[in-house]
């Protein structure tokens, strides 16, 4: 782990119902830090997420970012605290354009008031860096998947996060797909964003993590480097079975 | 004063299982279905008017009439949802435009009526109408015991029916979890359809009784509103037992108003009572 | 529109109409050009929650009633010039917009237009039982002192445009600004805009609040206008579909949607009432609502945009 802690979550509990999605989960991320978060289905990651996004509440528990206790903050303003997420299925706003789309968060994620030139001319080196920049003015209708997962993750970017959540960024693209995202992503870690890799694709956590936290049944079962987190026999059965 | 209130509760009560009919299709089609028919109330309007139509033409007791034109409107049902299906529900814009949908038809449905009735109240008279069992102090009318009757026994056998065939599972799985339900083989869109249907069919029932217990004219549709969705999102929304025990909440609450506060309040109640609930405790009684 | 092309657009309207005001002598038009402009105001209000923000609001009537029955109110009280009245009926509508907003707006976008719709009846309700104004016999107010005008119509009808006017400048400069943006955002996906730091709750509340003022506002001269006002005329069912269906025509993602559905749908029913009947008035518009909604849902302007951009091919 890197440096001081961006997030910690502590003894976080979930329930829907009598469903326990989330039971006592605690882990730590390092300013900067890469990590994989990793579970077979219903491990409860998303609802991680979504918990640490402010779209859930939970039963116990506390959620710090960068030293302070977000617990109350709606996601609106955790997003403006610095931390940012994907969706598994792109979210786009449909009735913009791409670069419509990016000064969204541009706009009301940023700190203070900014001219509508400065917040277009950021939003396009935020395309280009991405590789969107001929797709500015077209419709989120218009793009193929990868463009679309591209263009999530450039908005997520665009809110200026200290912290990423990319949630299954790859799920469902070709090969070199996941490499285009892949570097995408190792460039965002080297600007300093922590960022939690939620994925299915092993090759790619694998690469990408300095850390994997491995989720079963809302508990986690492993966390440590990726060799480790390979030859785990708890993290084999937990996908396996017995 | 307290024969008053004995008589406004038994009435309450009465009435309140008649709502509870009333409401049993939304509690499918919005409970269930996440489908917002506001026109509900106004098919009961036009299960009213025709059981009204074949009582005048023929003589057929409204109930009656009310069961045999069930399969007409499951029909009208049906094409209702292909048309929302097709227009909304594909194109994942339901909240805006398919509300606005049916409202228009809420508006369509009391307007044609209107223009094909007349605005006049219309009444139905049945060998029963103006019996009366005597309780002790209680009253209680047979065209409001006999409508009570009717409600429960439709609550009854739809909640049986839900339970126990595989449609009705179907219909509770695609309330929860659409891929789960196509596992099971289960075509998503049409068990929705046959659902939806299901509720457009039980406003023919609840039309008939709604005449039965009192006089209507098109515009009633519109107090209806208000008490369908105050009772089914006081349920629970899918829960039917919750439907029932909010329509008898509601009958009651709107009884004693007008007994003690007059008739002019009724309404309201139940409209009140919609948004505590909603601004309180959105998941009902015995909601999820 | 550019915006210096906007404003002399406006300023031209109401050059147009003052010049009718001396031009026309015929007071039909007058009394028809009310309920048309009402109407333009209307849509408009509507237009900022439904079609920019993605709440539809069915309790319109319930909003306008308010701010026609609040001039009732503080006419019997101190009787105050027009400018007072129209001020306060748009506040108290507001106001209600604000609350019911702030009771609803956290669940389900189904749950604030269901709450809407109650909220229109309970209204209704507090209104008839309410002797003060009038109850569910009505109530008189006096016709206005027609100032520079040589009639009271003429005055009203200047009054509506101005309102009017201020509601289509209101609606196109939300629509272009940031706030505007951020709608769009909450209407297109509300959870990716919280996620992208849009205060989504403050900005529906922003909308409800500034489409209940307008409505509001339109309403208050109301009174004026009928001089006998009755509770099933204010909260006639005509006010909440027409102002759910004027903008659905006409287009709700541009200002400019709902002014055309006030202007065609508006004049076509003025000129139908004389015609037909106002059920099946009323019938036809409803007819033309769901007809627009199911095959045309991007209202005229959008289909105006379609030949517009086929013929560029």
């Amino acid at each position: 782990m890197s440096g001081a802690p961006i997030l910690e979550i502590l003894s976080l509990t979930k329930r829907f119902g009598g469903f326990v999605a989330l039971d006592a989960i605690s882990l730590t991320i390092g300013e900067g830090e890469r990590v994989g978060l990793i579970g077979p289905n219903g491990s409860g990651k998303s609802t991680l997420v979504n918990c640490i996004a402010g779209v859930l509440r939970p039963e116990s528990g506390r959620i710090r970012f960068a030293g302070g206790d977000i617990g109350a903050l709606a996601p609106f303003q955790r997003t403006r605290a610095g931390i940012a997420r994907s969706f598994q299925i792109p979210q786009p706003f449909a009735s913009m354009s791409v670069i419509e789309n990016l000064c969204i968060p541009l706009e009301y994620a940023g700190a203070g008031w900014r001219k509508r030139g400065h917040i277009l001319a950021e939003a396009h080196d935020i395309l280009a860096t991405g590789g969107l920049a001929a797709k500015a003015a077209a419709l989120p209708a218009e793009l193929t998947q990868i463009e679309l997962r591209k263009l999530e993750l450039a908005r997520a970017v665009a809110a200026r996060p200290r912290l990423l959540i990319a949630d299954e960024a790859m799920a469902g693209l070709s090969g070199a797909e996941v490499d285009e995202v892949l570097d995408l992503l190792f460039a965002l870690s080297a600007r300093g964003i922590a960022i939690i890799m939620i994925e299915h694709i092993m090759h790619a956590v694998m690469r990408f993590s300095q850390r994997i936290i491995v989720l079963d049944a809302g508990r986690k079962i492993a966390e440590g480097l990726p060799d480790e987190i390979v030859h785990d026999p708890e993290v084999e059965r937990a996908y396996l079975g017995e | 004063m307290l024969d008053l209130l004995a008589n406004a509760v038994v009435s309450g009560l009465l009435l309140g299982g008649f709502y509870a009919a009333v409401t049993v299709g939304l509690s499918i089609s919005f409970g269930m279905l996440d489908i917002v028919n506001i026109a509900h109330p106004a098919f009961v309007l036009l299960g009213s008017f025709i059981a009204y139509g074949a009582n005048a033409a023929w003589g057929l007791d409204p109930i009656i009439a009310g069961i045999v034109f069930a399969p007409l409107f499951f029909l009208l049902g049906t094409g209702i949802h292909r048309v929302y299906d097709a227009s909304f529900a594909r194109r994942g814009e339901e909240s805006l435009r398919g509300l606005a949908f049916f409202f228009g038809v809420l508006f369509i449905t009391e307007v044609a009526l209107v223009l094909a009735f007349g605005a006049d109240y219309r009444l139905v008279e049945t060998p029963y109408s103006s019996t009366s069992l005597a309780l002790g102090f209680v009253g209680v009318p047979l065209r409001l015991l006999v409508p009570f009757l009717v409600s429960l026994a439709m609550i009854t056998g739809i909640q049986f029916a839900l339970d126990h065939s595989f449609l009705g599972r179907a219909i509770k799985a695609v309330a929860q979890d659409r891929l789960a339900l196509r596992l099971m083989a289960a075509d998503p869109v049409r068990v929705k359809e046959i659902a939806f249907a299901l509720s457009i069919a039980t406003t023919s029932v609840a039309g008939a009784l709604l005449i039965v217990i009192a006089p209507v004219e098109p515009s009633l549709g519109r107090d209806y509103i208000g008490r369908v969705f105050a009772i089914c999102v006081l349920g629970g929304m899918g829960s039917l037992q919750g439907t029932l025990l909010a329509g008898l909440i509601i009958g009651v609450a709107e009884s004693v108003t007008a007994t003690f506060y007059g008739p002019s309040w009724s309404p309201a109640v139940a409209f009140g009572v919609l948004l505590l609930v909603l601004a309180v405790r959105p998941a009902g009684l015995l909601g999820r | 529109m550019r915006a210096t092309g906007f404003w002399l657009a406006l300023g031209a309207v109401l050059l147009a109409a003052l010049a009718m005001t001396e031009l026309v002598a015929n007071q039909y038009y007058y009394f028809a050009g009310y309920v048309v402009l009402q109407y333009v105001v209307l849509a408009t209000a509507w237009n900022i929650l439904g079609g920019y923000t993605g709440y539809v609001n069915f309790g319109s009537a319930g909003f306008f009633a308010l701010g026609a029955y609040s001039a009732v109110a503080l006419t019997k009280l101190s009787a105050p010039p027009l400018p007072v009245l129209i001020l306060a009926g748009g506040v108290v509508s507001g106001l209600v917009g604000l609350a019911t907003g702030y009771l609803t707006l956290r669940l389900r976008g189904v749950f604030f237009a269901i709450a809407t719709l109650a909220l229109s009846v309970v209204l209704h309700t507090l209104i008839i039982n309410w002797d003060f104004v009038g109850g569910s016999r009505g109530a008189y107010t006096m016709r206005p002192p027609p100032l520079v005008f040589d009639s009271y119509v003429k005055l009203l009808f200047v009054t509506m445009l101005l309102l009017a006017l201020v509601a289509v400048g209101a609606a196109r400069f939300i629509e272009r600004s940031w706030i505007g943006r951020g709608l769009a955002a909450i209407r297109d996906n509300e959870q990716a805009a919280a996620c992208s730091g849009v205060p989504t709750l403050r900005l529906k509340l922003f909308a409800t609040t500034t489409s209940g003022f307008l409505m509001g506002a339109a309403g208050a001269p109301f009174p004026l206008y009928v001089t006998y006002l009755d509770p099933s005329s204010a909260f006639s069912l005509a006010y909440a579909v027409n102002s759910i269906a004027m903008p659905l025509i006409g287009g709700t993602t541009s200002w400019i949607g709902p002014v055309i559905g006030a202007l065609l749908l508006g004049t076509a029913q003025q000129v139908a009432t004389v015609t037909i009947s106002s059920a099946a008035n009323l019938l036809i518009v409803g007819l033309l609502l769901v007809g627009f909604v199911i095959l045309a849902p991007e209202g005229i302007v959008g289909l105006w945009r379609k030949l517009a951009g086929g013929r560029r091919q």
